[in-house]
Formats: structure tokens, C-alpha cells, sequence
């Protein structure tokens, strides 16, 4: 009975309608043997896509599949057309100054891989010091110790408060320093904390650092824009963001792209090749060697062009009801301790949690037999894992197409794994 | 399907694990984690006339690898050496009585795999076991 109420409460002020925006994604319209929808509460590892996107992906195998630029026939042109304009779609959803600022890779690591191989091999020197958090993704971690590694640069972490918020004063400590590079997460995957990123790319532009932000959990969720934030790199992931799996993005400022040497060397990055060297391409061409996954850039920026139509101002404050209503629901469960900021205008919609007595691995599977898929593990955050001292948690993260219905299963589906272990 | 997995076999022996604790000094003693789940498991031996005499584990993890790990230890004493070798994935899943699936399978052996670890790398001492 309550939970109908607060369902409904929950609903009032939602901008987004997210009954009719489910409906766009054919993978939530299944059923199970017992009649239930799935309740996805995973996009943080990776978002469901709609007809739109799909769509987008078959049309251009069914129509335009060819390889790009250089081919002088019809359909190449066609292919390389709408991979560029796809390029021009990334780019204006994130306000870059131009286009030639997102270059197409994978996914949100190898951006930063491409930024750690190229940028931080020319620029990092021995004794630099390399600045990210304790609250990174291995994404955002691994690829600076294995520069630091190579280059005899030293590593430093800004501390966690006790809320799960990045310490500034510890910040500002590590900045004193000087650091060569700043590297640090809009949104943590694991608690869900919307870091104040303009105010940290401020304070490190002040003292001289590059900066670069790991988007990936941001950009699906919050308006973003990179010359309000300021930044000098910020790295994606489209398949977080309603894309292809293989679709991500690395945004540079066109200065510093410019200045760096190639990732990988192959067919074209180049300009001309001569059998002992070879002169690089202009940017963004110089950073995406061979054939790249044209089809899923393409569905990337349907992707895009669906959020927008969406409106990212109301994705995010659906996100934030939707989370309030989370954080008000599982703070009625005996014996659940939430991890990460109280208050829901403090985090995107990625909430952690420990049940007492169960181990998240059996959370997950007794939720997974309700039918509602949520993660449990480490996220790809072991150092931040060890400072909230747990092995692991159990996490749910929502998006477009969450409903209160979805939070409610999942705190029924609770109540079930609390009954299954007698706790 | 959880209501499946979550069998009494497993419920029981996570809340009731057999033999837990560690040997020392032991004969044998090896642990290890899954390193996709941070479950530890460490399981210490005494052995006697070739014999499992005594055995132990501990640890940290979901009630699958803990309950395995449990279930496991019933099935290892009194054994001798090479029986407790000769113990396969199967056995265990079998005295399980669960439907264990791809993504738990890990959770379900990490117990296994520590004891044949320990054992295979006791090289030389195997004969003194």
C-alpha cells in the first residue's frame, strides 16, 4: 500500500515519462517465464539501446556499408558522410568548439589509454607527478601507474571524506605539487558522487595541470559541456549512453590533439608514407588508425540525437527522482547500509549498498531470480573498495527508462533475500 | 531459480560451516581468492598414515563459496591423498545438490581449487602425506 503511494509521489514531478520512453527498448518489452519485465537497474555498466539506435545500426549495414574516406564511389562517400556527421552530433551534445576535438575509439579506457600513450609519453618526465583519485575506476588508475612506470613519474591520490566525496583540502595539498596531469571522475561509478568538476579543473589549471575527466559516467546522465567544465580531455563511453557496444569518445582540446604524436600507425593516420618513415595525419584522423567501428559512431550519434530529443536537463532530474525515491525506499530496509553522499542532488543515479548477514554476490542472485538485474562486485574500484572497507557492494544504477516500479522490486526483491537467509 | 540455488544444503552449511578455523601447525595449508568476486578461501590439512585426519577452512565470501568450501571439508576426511585428488568439480557439485550456474561456478570450486593447488604443489611432501 505504501509502496503504491510513494510510487505515485515519486512520479509527480518526473520531467521525463518513462512508462512511454521504456517503450522505445525492444530488450525491456520481454518477458520472463513468469510474465515479469525485467527491471534493469545496470546502465552504469552498460545502458540498454532503443529502436532508434538498433535501427540506425541495420540501416547502415543494409544501405551504406562501405569503408570510409578515399573511396570515390557513391557509397563510400555516403558511409564517410554520416560517420563525420556523427562526429559533428558527439560534438555538439558535449559543446566542444569543433569537431575535430572528438576522435571515435572504443570505449572510455582506451581514451584514456590514448591520452596516457601519447600526451603522457611526450609531455610526463621522471619525478612529475601524476594526479588522479581514489575513487577512479581501474579505467582511470591502471593506465597512469603503468606510465608512471615508464617514465619514473610519481603517483598521488586525492582522498575520500567519509561520505564518499572527493577531500579538496587533500586536493589542494597534492596541488601545491604542481602536478603534471589531473585526472579524476565527473561521477564515480561506484558511489554515484557528482564531484564539483569545474571547480576541480579550475583549481588545477591554476597551478599549471592538464586535466582530464572520466565522462563516463556523467555524460549519459548530466548536461555536459566542455568549455563551461573547462577541461583538456574528457573521455566517454556510447554504450553507456543508450550506443553501440565499441562506440566511445575522447574529447581533446584542439591545442593539445594537435601537439601529440599518434596512439597506433597504421592505415589513415598518415599523410604520406615512405618506406623508412611517414609524416601523421591532421586531427582527429591522426588518433584513429585502420577501419574504425563506423556503423556503431553512426549509431552513437543516433544515440545522441535521441537523448537530446529527450532533453538532458530532463534526463537528469528523472534520474533525480528516481534516486530520491531509491535512497527513501532502501532506507526503510533494516540492515542496509548505503554507501556514497545522502542526498540525491549530491549523485547521479548509481546507488551502492551493503545488506548485513548477505554477501552482495547472493543479493544479486536472489534479485536475479525476481527478475531485476543489479551488479555486485568490486566496479572496477578495488583501492576505493578497500578505503569503504568492504570486499564489495551491491549496486543498482538507473536510467531513462527506470521507473518507481523498478525501485520497488528491487527493495521487494530484498525483503525476499532477507527471508531466504533469515537475517 | 535463486529459490533453487539457495537449497538447504547451502543454506545450512553457510549458516552452520563444518570445520571452520585453521590448523597450526598443519601439514598442508594453502589459500587463494576469486579475484572477480574478492572471495577468500584457505583450507589447512593434518594428515596422518596417509590419511586426511584433520582439516579446516576459512575465509570470506558468498554463501556459495563458503557452504562449497564447508560441504567440501566433509568430503575430504578420512580420505586418504590420493582419494581427496582424485575429487572432481562434479563430486562436489553433486554433494551441492544446487543448480549452479556459469556465473557461480567460480564461487563453487574456489574451495577445490585451493585444496588441489596445495596439494599438487606439495611436490615432494606428497610422499610424507
Amino acid at each position: 500500500m505504501t509502496t503504491t503511494q510513494t510510487a505515485s509521489r515519486a512520479t509527480v514531478s518526473d520531467p521525463l515519462d518513462a512508462a512511454r520512453v521504456r517503450a522505445d527498448f525492444p530488450i525491456l518489452q520481454q518477458e520472463d517465464g513468469q510474465g515479469r519485465r525485467l527491471a534493469f537497474l545496470d546502465s552504469a555498466a552498460s545502458s540498454q539501446k532503443p529502436a532508434v539506435v538498433i535501427d540506425a545500426l541495420a540501416a547502415y549495414y543494409r544501405e551504406t556499408n562501405a569503408n570510409i574516406h578515399r573511396g570515390v564511389y557513391e557509397l563510400s562517400e555516403k558511409a564517410t558522410a554520416r560517420y563525420e556527421e556523427a562526429r559533428h552530433l558527439v560534438a555538439h551534445f558535449v559543446n566542444a568548439a569543433s569537431a575535430r576535438e572528438c576522435v571515435f575509439v572504443r570505449n572510455t579506457t582506451e581514451a584514456i589509454n590514448l591520452v596516457a600513450h601519447t600526451w603522457g609519453r611526450r609531455n610526463v618526465r621522471p619525478s612529475d607527478l601524476i594526479v588522479s583519485t581514489v575513487m577512479d575506476h581501474h579505467s582511470n588508475l591502471v593506465p597512469w601507474q603503468m606510465l608512471a612506470e615508464e617514465t619514473g613519474a610519481e603517483l598521488a591520490h586525492v582522498r575520500v571524506t567519509a561520505d564518499g566525496r572527493l577531500d579538496l583540502d587533500h586536493l589542494d595539498e597534492l596541488l601545491a605539487r604542481e602536478p603534471k596531469l589531473v585526472a579524476f571522475p565527473h561521477v564515480s561509478n561506484s558511489l554515484g558522487t557528482i564531484n564539483p568538476a569545474a571547480e576541480i579543473v579550475r583549481r588545477a589549471k591554476a597551478v599549471g595541470a592538464v586535466t582530464l575527466i572520466d565522462g563516463a559516467q556523467s555524460v549519459p546522465h548530466l548536461p555536459t559541456d566542455v568549455q563551461a567544465l573547462g577541461c583538456d580531455f574528457l573521455a566517454f563511453s556510447g554504450h553507456k549512453m543508450l550506443g553501440p557496444m565499441g562506440s566511445g569518445v575522447l574529447f581533446g582540446r584542439l591545442e593539445l590533439l594537435q601537439a601529440m604524436p599518434p596512439f597506433m600507425g597504421g592505415g589513415g593516420m598518415i599523410r604520406k608514407v615512405e618506406l623508412g618513415r611517414s609524416t601523421y595525419a591532421d586531427v582527429p584522423a591522426r588518433f584513429e588508425a585502420g577501419t574504425p567501428a563506423v556503423a556503431d559512431a553512426i549509431g552513437l550519434g543516433a544515440a545522441v540525437e535521441y537523448l537530446q530529443g529527450l532533453g538532458m536537463n530532463a534526463v537528469r532530474e528523472h534520474e533525480k527522482v528516481a534516486t530520491a525515491y531509491a535512497l527513501d525506499r532502501l532506507g526503510e530496509v533494516a540492515g542496509l547500509r548505503l554507501f556514497g553522499p545522502a542526498d540525491a542532488g549530491s549523485r547521479a543515479g548509481v546507488i551502492s549498498f551493503e545488506l548485513d548477514g548477505i554477501h552482495p554476490h547472493d543479493v544479486a542472485a536472489i534479485l536475479d531470480g525476481e527478475g531485476v538485474a543489479v551488479r555486485a562486485g568490486h566496479h572496477c574500484c578495488q583501492p576505493l573498495m578497500r578505503e569503504l572497507g568492504v570486499v564489495a557492494t551491491t549496486r543498482a544504477s538507473f536510467y531513462v527508462y527506470n521507473t518507481g516500479e523498478d525501485v520497488d522490486r528491487l527493495v521487494d526483491g530484498l525483503a525476499k533475500a532477507q527471508r531466504i537467509f533469515a537475517v | 531459480m535463486a529459490d533453487q540455488l539457495y537449497r538447504e544444503i547451502i543454506l545450512d552449511h553457510y549458516r552452520n560451516p563444518r570445520n571452520k578455523g585453521i590448523l597450526d601447525p598443519a601439514d598442508f595449508s594453502h589459500e587463494d581468492t576469486n579475484p572477480l568476486c574478492g572471495d577468500e578461501v584457505r583450507i589447512d590439512l593434518r594428515v596422518a598414515d596417509g590419511r586426511v585426519e584433520t582439516v579446516r577452512f576459512s575465509g570470506r565470501g558468498c554463501a556459495i563459496s563458503m557452504a562449497a568450501a564447508s560441504v567440501l571439508t566433509e568430503m575430504v576426511e578420512g580420505k586418504t591423498v590420493d582419494e581427496v585428488k582424485a575429487i572432481g568439480r562434479d563430486d562436489l557439485l553433486e554433494e551441492l545438490e544446487a543448480p549452479i550456474g556459469p556465473a557461480r561456478m567460480k564461487c563453487a570450486t574456489l574451495g577445490l581449487k585451493v585444496l588441489k593447488a596445495g596439494l599438487s604443489g606439495a611436490g615432494q611432501g606428497d610422499e610424507d602425506l
